[in-house]
């Protein structure tokens, strides 16, 4: 060994000199040039295209930037928001589920016929559409595992199997009304989060940030490793901290911050610790990087994917429980249409791959947005279903080609 | 880690084989093979295609189950039946086509489905580790916070290797560690076959490459159509190796150096 590359008293990971360590703010920048350049986009084609909507969409009618409409799309996006973040599990192991809409729909039917039609209590009902949604995602899980039936096809075949499902359990009058009174539909339609503790909540992430990043250099420099140094982090919560205050005051403008919309964000940071900082969310990563290098390093991959699969449909079901709740009915048109390509397209515009093993629990917040945003904005124009179809499906086509392209260049660049 | 605890001694008697046959259906691919390992010394297992070598390995590793013979681990008769029981007690593997996840970095990879603390990964305390143990084998790896996919072949192969010896084993595989590396590459994992012996460790190394086993061994036990086929050590000249392992001294090998000397000659 040259003893040139060493010295002493070096840091753990600083004692080879031939890499290039990117110190304070212009080297969290230049990292961050480098990391795009090579194919890691990260949050880059959602800012682009949140951005590029917004200025189409506000020059061609105003009112989509108004503080009301964007409350609007708040309550839209949570529902398509809650299946995408289902989609992000299976889409992590390399795998798909097609069905995700008509399991949200049936969820929806089975809350109709349970808790209107049958008067079992509400939270009776919502478990046992979870309750259908985990079963479902069993069966493709053990699909998959047991006759290696590719889960494109085992889910195709659920969606309409589910489809059928739904039509059979609501019957010929085909729609159930919800009451407006109740609960569930005022969640789903009116309930907003209070001013005082909207702004508190927009204050949170920034001091996560900054108490997390306190301990995490004490821990590392304790045990002799590099710690970025805090301006970094005090930089990235402030930025934050900005942002979102922003954010919260202009919602204020109008009605608000939903409730529903801040159930939805909840459940995408427990994913997001989950996926992150659990031997799980590792796990899950190990199988959709290279499946037979986790067997072998003692993953219990059929479970992974039964988990995957199980927590997809699960939320996917959610996800149909709260549309419910957002249009005050169960009707044979919950979960058709654009759902199922709006839900996958989220999540891939968002940066999950759908090669499996690379994205994040955020990916399907921030593709949702984007989605939405577009749905929204169209709706807004006056436009017709039928080039509204037209128009999310070239946006799922562009986001797989961006998903692709920026593959191919992690490839050539070593960067998986 | 109680292994880690457990004194070894360089020299004592790890690892021994007796009459270790393996039939699949009415082939014989192993017949009546004898093989020690002591801790702290590198056994080659060389032979020809075919000659068992990794019907042997995977034997060792739990894949396959002998349908004859004993296998004694540290002087107690074991049965190696799952892939998960023979790593628990101690024989680790390193597979040929390496089994790392390109999309995870290096400290991921180290400590794949053995992480510390399931709930809330302790990364800090398992990045202090991962290069811990990197600088034990003086490996040098850039940084173990990049992915798989940006290392070299050879600093793939080291990271496979220190995977394995992360649970600290008394004896680990090494399935043609050489093959698909350069010249540099080839020096450096031997080097690091070299540490992980003085290390304690017991290596069994598998190659097809004569001066690599030559340059590392301690002794290289010839397999040849699933027998032994004699033990050698280094200092044995290659036209013997070759001998045994091709099972005649007359033959493709040997007819080839002499056709070339004729040439020369005239």
């Amino acid at each position: 060994m040259t003893q040139d590359t060493k010295s002493p008293t070096a840091q753990l990971d600083r004692a080879d000199t031939r890499v290039r360590h990117d110190e304070g703010i212009t080297g969290e920048i230049r990292a961050f040039i480098d990391r795009v350049r090579s194919g890691d986009l990260g949050m880059l084609p959602v800012i682009v295209g949140l951005l590029l909507i917004s200025t189409v969409f506000s020059t061609l009618n105003p009112v989509f930037l108004a503080p009301n409409n964007l409350v609007n799309l708040l309550f839209d996006a949570a529902a398509v928001g809650f299946i995408s973040l289902g989609v992000v599990c299976v889409l992590l192991l390399g795998e798909i589920d097609l069905s995700i809409g008509s399991m949200s729909g049936l969820a929806s039917a089975v809350i109709g016929v349970l808790w209107v039609n049958t008067g079992l209590p509400l939270p009776l009902a919502i478990a046992g559409a979870l309750l259908a949604g985990a079963l479902t995602g069993f069966v493709y899980g053990s699909l998959r595992n047991r006759f290696e039936m590719p889960s494109f096809v085992a889910t195709l075949a659920g969606l309409l199997a589910l489809l059928g499902m739904q039509l059979y359990i609501l019957g010929p009058t085909g729609s159930i009304n919800l009451p407006f009174t109740s609960g569930l539909v005022r969640f789903g339609q009116i309930m907003i989060i209070p001013a005082w503790l909207s702004y508190a909540l927009a204050l949170v992430p920034g001091a996560i940030i900054i108490f997390g990043g306190l301990k995490t250099i004490q821990q590392r420099s304790a045990a002799n490793l590099s710690s970025g140094g805090m301006t970094v982090v005090l930089v990235k919560a402030a930025i934050l901290t900005a942002a979102l205050l922003f954010i919260v005051f202009y919602l204020e403008q109008g009605r608000g911050v939903p409730w529903m919309f801040g159930v939805f964000v909840l459940f995408v940071v427990i994913l997001d610790y989950a996926l992150t900082r659990t031997q799980w969310g590792r796990s899950m990563f190990a199988v959709g990087g290279n499946a037979e290098a986790a067997r072998r390093a003692g993953i219990n991959v059929r479970r992974i994917r039964l988990s995957a699969f199980v927590l997809c449909s699960t939320f996917a079901a959610l996800g149909g429980v709260f549309s419910a709740a957002r249009l005050a009915s169960a009707s044979q048109q919950a979960g058709t249409g654009d759902v199922n390509l709006n839900a996958i397209a989220a999540a891939v515009i968002g940066g999950t791959s759908l090669f499996g093993g690379r994205g994040s629990a955020w990916s399907a917040l921030l593709g949702v947005l984007v989605i939405m945003a577009i749905s929204n904005g169209l709706t807004l124009l006056n436009l017709s279903s039928s080039l509204r179809y037209m128009i999310t499906g070239a946006v799922l086509a562009i986001a797989v080609i961006v998903d692709s392209l920026a593959r191919r260049s992690r490839a050539s660049h070593g960067r998986a | 880690m109680n292994r880690a605890s457990q004194s070894r001694d360089n020299g004592e008697l790890i690892l021994r084989l007796r009459g270790i046959s393996k039939q699949f259906g009415a082939v014989t691919a192993l017949e009546d093979i004898q093989l020690d390992v002591h801790a702290g010394e590198v056994v080659a297992l060389v032979g020809d295609n075919g000659a068992g070598k990794s019907t042997l390995v995977k034997t060792l590793a739990g894949v396959h189950q002998p349908t004859a013979g004993a296998i004694e681990y540290l002087g107690k008769p074991v049965t190696l039946d799952t892939p998960g029981k023979a790593l628990e007690m101690g024989i680790a593997t390193v597979f040929q086509d390496l089994s790392l996840c390109e999309n995870l970095d290096v400290v991921a990879n180290l400590f794949l489905g053995h992480e510390l603390n399931p709930w809330r990964l302790d990364e800090v305390q398992m990045e202090v580790r991962a290069w811990t143990l990197l600088q034990e084998l003086a490996a040098r790896i850039p940084s173990v916070r990049e992915p798989i996919a940006s290392l070299s072949g050879g600093q793939r192969q080291t990271v496979a290797i220190a995977r394995s010896l992360l649970l600290d084993p008394q004896i680990i595989m090494l399935d043609e560690p050489t093959a698909a590396l350069g010249v540099a590459q080839t020096a450096e994992v031997l080097n690091l076959i070299e540490r992980v012996r003085e290390r304690g460790h017991g290596v069994i190394l598998i190659s097809h490459n004569m001066e690599d086993v030559r340059a590392v061994a301690d002794r290289i036990v010839v397999l040849r159509l699933g027998r032994n086929n004699g033990v050698f050590t280094p200092e044995n000249t290659h036209e013997e190796l070759v001998a045994a392992i091709t099972g005649a001294t007359e033959n493709s090998v040997s007819r080839r150096s002499a056709r070339k000397l004729e040439t020369q000659g005239e």
